[in-house]
């Protein structure tokens, strides 16, 4: 404890001194519950991108970046709301990268960040409903809205020029709101959706939602579902009698598992799931290899930016202080100025201190939209053969 | 050719589907009705045993595929059913040693014993589990189709398919022969009868010189049989998966109570009238009207409850059952 005070006042001293200061950078994920096979490699995600910026010593006259985490649960808002609390209270963090899932990330943002005035980045919450939050500018995201996979979902199947379609999603958070958001995409774009009912994982039966969707009818039945789940046994059953020939399935089905359980049965069934695509997410990788971790891993690569995007936010704007930083965050992620890849953060940080413009596209493509949101690439897929091909990306 | 049509879709989504389940549930609900009529309580344990019956049928299954066994068009299952059944009978028959005897010689009150079959329920769920896990597992192989939507399309020229999975015949089929052995053997064989003497009156039949354990035994041996081939028929139709099993107990015991516990005859048609009701309630008409009656446009999907509620409609009948007619559509025994 000594040792710390000390350290502490040492670092006071020193950042009196120089103007570089050691600054602190909450993690707040979800290290125990549902996701936490997840969270480590996110974790070291963001932990890549500070360390990156501490070796630089190119940040604000060499400040340097250290991490503090806090285990957000996953699902237990209560749990998260109080990890943040600690991490702004007591560790005097300048911003967070998290939380982790949506219900958690929009409980802590409205009850403590917002009250502090502090940042929040997440790297995975997907829920639309943070996209209409109200939030003072606070919170950003590296992922996608499901509002946005909806859209382009909507915009996938009319260009397969089908028109009505019957909706089935998995009874929970994600299948609901997903299917909601398509639905009124494609309603808006002049689709019909003639029925949109929920489907119940774990049943040995779907005849009988099936039934009911055949009744309703349809060109093509969008699954909004699992492929280990209720969403393969819908299928079979559509197939089984007849009921719908054409698929749309969005990235909870998109699986090598479709190809082995339908085969050509569900040729020219079509869909996409979220994919970044292009060279920064190869150097991610390598460098995740080389930091000894697997960058593969689910929302690590959005992890990294996540950190990445509030430090050069942070040089971007001359302050670690969140109302001030939090004006520069959409500056960074976008066009104009010169296009910043994985492991080419000290380049960011030499423009930005000379002056220039940085146009952040980091390990997933990230382009940001109001209100601070990645406009999300998918990649679009088709069924041809019994194959699985990627068509393109949108 | 719109009422042609009309009648399509009604067997395609409604008779079709609702006949192969029905005709599962009734095998089901005789096994529950036959050991209600015999050893005089409801057995709540017989969903897992026609789970477990239906896990060694897989892996004998799985086993013989290996050996490059088949039958050729129809299931590789259906050779693997004698091994299941053995093993299920053994299975039942080393329960009412340990658990059941005890409750029958100190001839306990029914409810006891139910509450026995209770425990028997969860070790069985357990072993099942055991056995195989908890995944979901198909394990029809040979034919999927006597009648594909395709073909009966190309064939008949209509805008409507029909789909006859072998599977939905095949249960079909057997549930037939299974009926009709058994209504055989209950009443035409001098086991089958000493079995009905015991089940009327089991002082009467004492005197009469039946052994009693004899009978409780050949009763344990049917039941396991008709669970282990109910539940082997249901997984090939649909697939198999533990909990599924442990799910539909309360259709089947709705079939049986529907008929009147203790009558087969009953069973049977409580099988089919809950099949045909949960399926009758929760599909959407709309089509079927469409094509009878053009000229009459609904607005909805003419769909009186939604297939989530599915479960929900055995209940029903049984409560309306059990209301206005106690003892069961066939007078059965009443508890």
């Amino acid at each position: 404890m000594k040792k710390l005070l000390l350290a502490t006042a040492a670092g006071a001293l020193l950042a009196g001194a120089a103007g570089a200061e050691e600054i602190k950078l909450g993690v707040s994920l979800g290290f125990t519950g549902p996701l936490e096979s997840m969270a480590p490699a996110m974790q070291q995600g963001a932990e890549m991108a500070m360390k990156e910026v501490s070796d630089s010593g190119l940040l604000m006259d060499g400040s340097t970046v250290v991490s503090v985490t806090g285990d957000s649960t996953c699902i237990d808002a209560a749990a998260a709301t109080a990890t943040v609390e600690r991490l702004i209270a007591a560790e005097g963090v300048k911003g967070i990268m998290g939380g982790m899932c949506s219900g958690e990330t929009i409980a802590s943002l409205e009850n403590v960040a917002k009250a502090n005035g502090m940042v929040m980045i997440s790297p995975s919450a997907t829920s639309p409903a943070l996209t209409t939050i109200e939030d003072d500018g606070l919170f950003f995201r590296t992922a996608p809205s499901d509002a946005r996979q909806g859209d382009v979902m909507a915009d996938i199947v009319m260009d397969h020029g089908i028109e009505t379609v019957a909706v089935t999603y998995t009874n929970n958070d994600y299948g609901k709101g997903l299917a909601d958001s398509f639905a009124n995409a494609f309603e808006e774009k002049g689709g019909t959706v003639t029925v949109n009912s929920a489907h119940d994982d774990g049943k040995g039966d779907y005849s009988a939602e099936v039934a009911a969707l055949a009744a309703a009818g349809g060109d093509a039945l969008v699954v909004v579902g699992y492929v280990d789940q209720g969403g393969s046994g819908v299928v079979r059953a559509a197939l089984d009698t007849g009921a719908f020939e054409t698929f749309v399935f969005p990235d909870g089905m998109v699986g090598s598992a479709l190809e082995e359980n339908f085969g050509s049965e569900i040729d020219g069934s079509f869909g996409q799931n979220p994919a970044a695509d292009g060279p920064g997410r190869e150097t991610f990788l390598s460098m995740a290899t080389e930091a000894g971790f697997d960058g593969s891993g689910a929302f690590s690569g959005e992890a990294y930016d996540a950190a990445a995007l509030m430090l050069l936010a942070m040089a971007k704007s001359g302050s670690s202080d969140p109302a001030t930083y939090k004006g520069s965050v959409m500056d960074v992620a976008n066009a104009p100025g010169e296009e910043i890849l994985p492991g080419e953060l000290a380049k960011a940080l030499e423009i930005i201190n000379g002056g220039g413009d940085v146009d952040y596209v980091g390990a997933t493509a990230v382009e940001l939209i109001e209100p601070g949101e990645s406009s999300g690439t998918y990649r679009e897929i088709e069924f041809k053969d019994g194959k699985m091909e990627i068509v393109g990306y949108r | 050719m719109d009422f042609l049509n009309a009648l399509v879709v009604f067997l395609n989504f409604v008779f079709i589907p609702a006949a192969a389940y029905g005709a599962q549930l009734a095998l089901g609900a005789l096994g529950v009705t036959l050991v209600y009529g015999i050893l005089r309580f409801s057995n709540f344990a017989h969903g897992d045993t026609m789970a477990f019956g239906t896990a060694v049928v897989i892996l004998v299954t799985w086993g013989l595929q290996a050996m490059g066994i088949s039958l050729g068009p129809l299931p590789t299952a259906l050779l693997a059913l004698p091994f299941g059944i053995a093993a299920t009978a053994m299975l039942v028959l080393l329960t009412d040693k340990a658990v059941y005897k005890f409750y029958r010689v100190k001839k306990a009150a029914p409810i006891i014993l139910v509450m026995a079959s209770v425990g028997v329920m969860f070790v069985m769920n357990g072993l099942t589990r055991l056995l195989i896990g908890v995944s979901e597992y198909r394990f029809d192989d040979g034919e999927r189709f006597i009648i594909n939507v395709r073909d009966f399309r190309e064939w008949s020229g209509l805008p409507e398919g029909l789909a006859l999975r072998s599977t939905q015949a095949l249960t079909l089929v057997v549930a037939v022969i299974v009926v009709i052995a058994l209504f055989y053997f209950l009443n035409r064989t001098k086991s089958g009868k000493a079995m009905r003497a015991y089940s009327d009156n089991e002082d009467l039949a004492l005197l009469s010189g039946i052994d009693p354990e004899r009978v409780v035994r050949m009763t344990w041996i049917i039941a396991a049989s008709l669970a282990t081939i109910a539940g082997t028929l249901y997984g090939l139709d649909k697939s198999f998966k533990a909990f599924n099993y442990f799910q539909i107990l309360m259709p089947i015991f709705a079939a049986a109570i529907v008929g009147g516990l203790g009558n087969p005859l009953g069973a049977i048609a409580g099988g089919f009238l809950v099949a045909f009701s949960e399926v009758a309630v929760t599909y959407p008409w709309v089509k079927i009207v469409g094509y009878i009656a053009p000229w009459y446009e609904p607005s909805g999907l003419m769909q009186l409850l939604g297939t989530e509620y599915k479960f929900a409609v055995s209940f029903v009948i049984l409560i309306v059952v059990l209301l206005f007619r106690p003892t069961g559509l066939f007078r059965g025994k009443s508890a």
